[in-house]
């Protein structure tokens, strides 16, 4: 039968060093002013980390078909409800509707959008 | 029904693990590992949602969030992000030990190691963390005190605890559940029903830990270094 692939024992310690460096560099750079950029290295590291972990640690790297499909498609999943809030949320304020509603007009966005 | 043939088990007919609806112990696995990570997409979800409204309250109220944020100790997440990590290891070894055939002894080994720096990770929030957190009042619900530099931002500042305390709450409880699993496959390992040929319930625990690995590695920065720690030097 064909057996899973095996890991080399240095491979997966190569991998888990790596992961304690970027802990220890995500850690110091929160100790450094980047401005915004602070949060986006904090996310990239997580997100280096994270492949790390999926690829070697879960095999990933040496599986293929379906459960790879899955996997894209939970983060897929996750960047649609993500994507779908975010622009619910930060477009709000673009509809000048709600102080306008009651007001006995049929259609109380119609001035706004006329004006 | 006598007439029928019987079906055919394939070349791994001799493996007693062979379930009777699977031809070989390869389809077998990779069954399993496809039900695993169909879960794991459902958990993605799961925490997605609140990894969600996360950022949206984030995104509406970044001051008192970096406020929240700032009442937490680095030092602690920083070190159970380390403890995981190591954790993960082990239990990439006690999978390695069964697929080249280890003994039951290396597989329970790094099992017990696995299980031990879980409770360590387990024990440093529950004591060091949210036992400390209490004695501080800042446990939304139990005796939540305001502070007077906060301002405004006080309701706030007590929704990132909100979110802290559950995020690191359910995440915590996963952690207790894969103890269990781990502590159910030493019991597995112990009777010897590991091999090279059959390993699938250990391959797969060990999907769920790594996964909780990674929940850990994006709830670490998320939560404790929000807006860095360079004003107030940390703690």
């Amino acid at each position: 039968m064909s057996a899973e692939h095996v890991v080399s024992v240095r491979l997966y310690v190569v991998v888990w060093v790596t992961l304690l460096i970027f802990t220890g560099l995500t850690t110091g750079v929160a100790y450094i002013d980047l401005g915004v950029f602070n949060t986006v290295v904090a996310l990239a590291i997580a997100v280096a980390k994270m492949l790390l972990v999926v690829l070697f640690f879960m095999h990933v790297k040496y599986t293929t078909g379906i459960p790879r499909v899955v996997m894209v498609a939970a983060i897929f999943w996750l960047a649609i409800m993500m994507s779908i809030t975010l622009a619910d949320e930060l477009t709000r304020g673009w509809t000048p509707v709600a102080h306008a509603w009651g007001s006995g007009t049929l259609l109380p966005i119609l001035p706004h959008l006329l004006r | 029904m006598a007439e029928m043939a019987q079906p055919s088990h394939g070349h791994d007919a001799h493996v007693p693990e062979l379930v009777h609806q699977f031809e070989t112990v390869e389809q077998q696995r990779e069954a399993g590992t496809l039900g695993m990570w169909l879960f794991l997409a459902t958990e993605i979800l799961f925490f997605g949602g609140m990894f969600c409204s996360y950022l949206v309250y984030r995104s509406l109220h970044p001051h008192a969030f970096e406020i929240g944020s700032h009442l937490l100790e680095v030092k602690f997440g920083a070190t159970n992000t380390a403890v995981l990590i190591c954790s993960s290891l082990t239990m990439a070894m006690a999978i390695r030990s069964a697929q080249t055939g280890k003994s039951k002894r290396t597989i329970i080994t790094y099992l017990v190691i696995t299980i031990l720096l879980g409770l360590t990770f387990i024990g440093v929030k529950l004591y060091f963390e949210w036992y400390h957190d209490y004695l501080e009042h800042i446990v939304p619900g139990f005796g939540f005190q305001y502070h007077a530099d906060w301002g405004s931002s006080g309701p706030m500042v007590q929704m990132f605890m909100v979110f802290y305390f559950i995020l690191t709450g359910i995440h915590a409880l996963h952690m207790v559940i894969g103890v269990g699993i781990l502590t159910v496959m030493i019991i597995m390992a112990a009777r010897g029903r590991f091999s090279s040929h059959y390993f699938a319930p250990l391959d797969i625990s060990g999907l769920y830990w790594h996964f909780v690995d990674i929940i850990w590695i994006f709830l670490f920065p998320l939560l404790y270094l929000i807006g860095g720690r360079y004003a107030t030097g940390g703690h």
